[in-house]
């Protein structure tokens, strides 16, 4: 930024105000972690303190681990937050495009209807959807939580990706057409690698609730081989005991995971190679 | 090698009708350029052309086949666009190599070809650079080379230059110039700079709102306008244009390019004021309040010390005189 429209104090407001919200976001984070390492009473007892020598333990890993299951419930969510998004994804760009690219009668108001999805929130439909997944026998199975989370991520994803879609210049689509690329090369080969800033956003934006949530796999998959990690963690929360030590172990091991995913899709968000496409 | 025909091409957009009825024939290895204002379908005909475009109605020819509606890569093309349209995520030498592996050409044929097409350009020291690590007019040279390794009948150029600055573009456009002699391809290419239309081409297609208002070589259209349109559209500055009654001539309108007018502090036709000079050098430009004519340019070869507010008499050079009817067509004397 120039010196010109640069002020100290605004640039130091903005920074406070930056810097208070990444406190309030990480908090709970912090807190989750610190007392997942300690004792039972400790955790009560000083929940703000760091773990010292006195109230360090780790049984609350040892619990988790113990557990054995945990493996599996890891394995769960992470093949079906990884599925989910590669469907998303996929069908998503391709909607995408075909929405941004070609003229048919009807196209705005099929952009409108897939747009509803980011309106109407999809457990509205979880009874129509526990039938129907009773009835083709998938309940219990991580395809009904696949199917589910793509139906779900689907509407954003073709939303933002249109829009980015558009921008793609013609003439770069063109000159493939000249160079007698298929539709499909000309999506895969062309138009993905310059909207990859855009997938990578929608990655995010999908994994997230996908990987959080706990009403789907409750309702469609609440079965000991098919749990995920957030439902694997009520476990720990009875009616009137809650293992809080093995909860915030749990939630701890959670956050790695999705963080590494985080990691891959950022640095795709700052990889832009668009620029000498055109002009 | 390449030869072009339209018939009768109609194309609407909707309700829409930009092109309405171009019929034209582009023999082998002729340079031909569209010109003509924006939206008057220029750019809409060479897609077309290209394919990029189903045209409504009508029939395009190829070297005597029709390719109306076979798809672009199969009607022995290739394309230059204004924005460059490279691949940018391929090297110089894959961008230029794509359409080639794409149609399976043996990988030495490519090899044979790009080389080739890189020593024409001289593009050798940018073969392994991405796009984004070029300057425009390397981009531009990168496009034009896409284009020549297909080999193709026909070249189109959609407003080449138009992305370049005033320098670069001149070097371009002799560029394409020795490029054309040297292949004896046939070009079309399409532009809004009658400079360029000039300069390059064998014949020219003038275009207004979807309509050939007239084809013929840069000397023709200049000396012999079909109509008021053409007149004005080349030549620059522009025609004046005087009401025939105003000065007791024949016809609706008389046109007198600014070229064709001399200027006298002391006598002649056309007595008024000097609004305005523009003094360039090699040219001297005036703009002219007079009593009869109304507002008249007149452009004066070599440096004249007029200035604002001298009165002056402007005479047309009688020969050079263009007159059009009351449909704005040229009245052939």
């Amino acid at each position: 930024m120039s010196k010109a429209r640069q002020s100290k104090l605004r640039t130091s407001l903005v920074h406070v105000a930056l810097i208070a919200y990444t406190l309030v976001a990480l908090f709970p984070v912090f807190l989750t972690i610190i007392n997942s390492f300690k004792s039972k009473q400790a955790i009560f007892g000083q929940p703000l303190r760091l773990p010292g020598p006195s109230t360090f333990s780790l049984i609350g890993y040892e619990t988790v681990l113990k557990q054995g299951d945990f493996v599996t419930y890891f394995q769960n969510s992470t093949i079906v937050t990884v599925v989910s998004i590669f469907l998303v994804l996929l069908f998503g760009a391709m909607a995408a495009f075909a929405l941004a690219e070609y003229r048919f009668r009807g196209n705005t108001l099929m952009g409108l209807y897939l747009a509803i999805g980011i309106m109407i929130p999809i457990r509205l439909g979880t009874v129509a959807l526990l039938q129907g997944m009773v009835a083709t026998g998938l309940v219990n199975t991580l395809t009904a939580l696949v199917l589910v989370y793509t139906a779900q991520g689907l509407p954003l994803a073709i939303f933002i990706l249109s829009e980015f879609m558009r921008t793609v210049s013609d003439d770069l689509k063109n000159a493939g057409r000249i160079d007698g690329l298929s539709e499909y090369a000309i999506f895969f080969r062309l138009v993905l690698p310059l909207v990859r800033p855009a997938m990578a956003t929608v990655a995010v934006f999908t994994m997230i609730p996908i990987w959080n949530d706990l009403w789907f796999p409750l309702i469609l998959a609440p079965g000991e081989s098919t749990k995920t990690v957030t439902l694997g963690a009520q476990l720990f929360i009875g009616q009137f005991v809650t293992n809080w030590n093995a909860v915030l172990a749990a939630l701890s091991l959670a956050i790695f995971p999705v963080l590494v995913l985080y990691v891959i899709f950022s640095r795709q968000l700052i990889r832009g190679i668009t620029s000498g496409a055109v002009k | 090698m390449g030869s072009l025909e339209l018939r009768n091409i109609r194309k609407s957009f909707g309700a829409q009708e930009v092109l309405k009825g171009i019929d034209l024939e582009v023999k082998d290895g002729e340079f031909v350029i569209f010109v003509g204002p924006s939206g008057c379908g220029k750019s809409t005909l060479l897609r077309s052309i290209a394919g990029l475009e189903d045209v409504t109605s009508g029939t395009v020819l190829i070297n005597g086949e029709d390719v109306t509606v076979a798809p672009p890569a199969k009607r022995g093309i290739a394309m230059v666009f204004q924005t460059y349209a490279l691949y940018p995520h391929l090297s110089v030498r894959d961008n230029m190599a794509l359409g080639l592996k794409q149609a399976g050409t043996p990988a030495d044929e490519i090899n044979t070809r790009v080389a080739a097409a890189t020593e024409m350009l001289s593009l050798e020291p940018y073969l392994k650079r991405r796009p984004a690590e070029l300057s425009g007019g390397q981009r531009q040279r990168v496009a034009i080379g896409r284009a020549l390794v297909r080999e193709p009948e026909l070249f189109l150029f959609d407003e080449p230059l138009s992305n370049l600055d005033a320098a670069l573009r001149v070097q371009t456009r002799v560029e394409i110039a020795r490029l054309h002699r040297q292949l004896g391809a046939t070009m079309i290419y399409v532009t809004h700079d009658q400079v360029e239309a000039m300069t390059l081409a064998d014949r020219i297609v003038v275009l207004n709102s979807g309509v050939i208002e007239q084809i013929g070589s840069p000397m023709e259209l200049y000396n012999r306008p079909a109509n008021l349109f053409v007149a004005g559209f080349i030549g620059s500055p522009q025609m004046n244009f005087i009401e025939a009654a105003r000065i007791g001539e024949a016809g609706a309108t008389i046109g007198i390019r600014p070229e064709h007018l001399s200027v006298s502090p002391t006598e002649g036709r056309f007595k008024g004021k000097v609004i305005h000079a523009e003094h360039l050098g090699a040219d001297t430009n005036l703009y002219l309040e007079t009593e009869t004519a109304g507002l008249v340019t007149v452009r004066l070869f070599g440096e004249h010390r007029y200035s604002a507010d001298d009165i002056v008499y402007a005479t047309p050079d009688a020969a050079k005189i263009h007159r059009f009817d009351e449909n704005g067509r040229t009245i052939v004397s």
